[in-house]
């Protein structure tokens, strides 16, 4: 059997997307991973929900301060120009579009771009924390995700049956299979993990894809 | 002279929490920036049928020791008491954590409300409480279960949801150090939601590390003016 990118592939890949000098947040879960592949010679502002802006590399455990967290509860260094703010300010400058991208975790993305990455069966009480803020607010909204459940199952669907965090917002899904941008029309498939065709991918995918026209494996 | 708000211990400075009253409670998610001392002397102090503001509904003692490893109080605490009758938070729950949160189990049990709130939206709502403002129009929540009953509105062409304001009959916040007068700085992400609930309660009370005298905090960098809080506790690290 062909082998699927694992956790901390899938977040290089993500992370290839941030440009240089710009403001990112990322969610809980892999995407917290992408710290680690900031593309060599760019600077990345990581912006924290609960109100930091500039944050370093996660804290080793003798750097650890529980008063510096990253907004997954994840003990940061910090770093030169690193700046606080309150939860208000902090949600100002998310809903204002002031920051570049986030990546987010998802349990499904549908054709159109909507999100579904907080409510799930048998947790009702989780809520969506920040998510629905930044998937409104951001510019860019980059989902990493498996491509379908343990079961098998496809996450990729026609219409989320799982409560929306956001609707029209993803701009590109990053997978253990998968590259996919949303596009005004529908999902086009721009990489596959190596070894994949477009109809085996397809095949794990409910909604329609379409082959980009520079079609390629993910460059690792 | 000015009244003296600092307080010998965290019992006595919630003391008057009664039964069905409004609190708020600073931090954002684990240990950073939550007001443990004051969570524990509310445990205490025993007031039922409470309705608390949170961003997040705490894990519970053990559970913390996944996050700081000798663990600490949070409002876990003071849902195993069975204290709360309603809880208005971001992240009632954690989804990275077991379902067995003090919260959640009693949730499951049908023994406690929630109403689930989008983290910008609640920090909003409560920013409104504290200035005096009806409400504000959100585009967070816009085709979504967050919608649900709320009168909608096109503004430039793009749809917002009206969302109102929240406020408190008492805040418990951290800080990291107040003058006398009441006078806040905070210390680094431990700042997050207690700036905005410090200014939302009727009476605000606040753990810091250190108390200073007047004159000792620089005015350029004072994050919540004294004229918010009402009880100061110190509580060194």
């Amino acid at each position: 059997m062909k082998s699927r990118l694992d956790e901390a592939t899938i977040a290089l890949r993500a992370a290839r997307e941030f440009t240089d000098g710009s403001v990112v947040n990322l969610g809980y879960g892999m995407p917290g991973l992408c710290s680690n592949f900031i593309p060599e010679g760019r600077t990345v502002f990581f912006q924290g929900e609960n109100g930091v802006l500039g944050y370093g590399a996660l804290a080793s455990d003798a750097e650890k301060d529980y008063e510096m967290i990253n907004a997954s509860d994840q003990p940061v260094t910090p770093a030169p120009g690193m700046c606080f703010f309150d939860s208000a300010a902090s949600f100002d400058m998310i809903r204002g579009g002031h920051v570049d991208t986030v990546v987010l975790g998802a349990y499904q993305v549908s054709e159109r771009g909507d999100l579904a990455n907080w409510g799930r069966p048998g947790r009702p009480a989780t809520g969506m924390g920040g998510g629905m803020d930044l998937a409104a607010g951001a510019r860019r909204v980059i989902v990493t995700m498996l491509h379908t459940t343990r079961d098998g199952e496809p996450r990729i669907v026609k219409e989320c049956t799982f409560p929306l965090t956001a609707r029209w917002c993803v701009s590109l899904v990053v997978t253990d299979l998968a590259v996919i941008a949303v596009t005004a029309e529908g999902l086009v498939l721009k990489e596959t993990a190596p070894g994949w065709t477009f109809r085996e991918i397809q095949d794990l995918t409910e909604a329609r894809l379409r082959p980009s026209a520079d079609l390629k494996e993910i460059e690792l | 002279m000015p009244v003296n708000k600092v307080f010998k211990s965290c019992n006595e400075a919630v003391a008057d929490i009664f039964d069905g009253a409004t609190v708020m409670v600073g931090g954002f998610g684990s240990f950073s920036g939550l007001p443990v001392h004051l969570i524990v002397a509310l445990a205490r102090q025993g007031a039922k049928n409470l309705t608390v503001i949170a961003n997040m509904g705490g894990v519970g003692f053990e559970l913390t020791k996944r996050i700081k490893p000798e663990g600490y109080y949070d409002l876990g605490t003071v849902f195993e008491r069975g204290q709360v009758k309603k809880l208005i938070a971001s992240v009632p729950a954690l989804g990275g954590m077991p379902p067995d949160s003090p919260f959640e189990r009693l949730y499951r049990e049908g023994k406690v409300e929630v109403e689930v709130v989008p983290q910008g939206t609640l920090a909003e709502r409560i920013r409104c409480g504290a200035g005096g403002l009806g409400g504000f129009y959100t585009p967070v929540g816009v085709g979504t279960v967050v919608e649900k009953g709320k009168e909608k509105k096109v503004i430039g062409g793009k749809e917002y949801i009206l969302e109102l304001p929240l406020t408190a009959d008492f805040a418990l916040i951290k800080a990291h150090k107040a003058d006398t007068l009441g006078n806040l700085v905070y210390r680094k992400t431990a700042r997050c939601f207690n700036p905005v609930m410090a200014m939302a309660a009727r009476v605000t009370i606040v753990e810091v590390d250190r108390v200073v005298t007047v004159g000792e905090l620089d005015p350029e960098v004072i994050v919540t003016p004294h004229v918010y809080v009402t009880r100061i506790v110190e509580v060194p690290k």
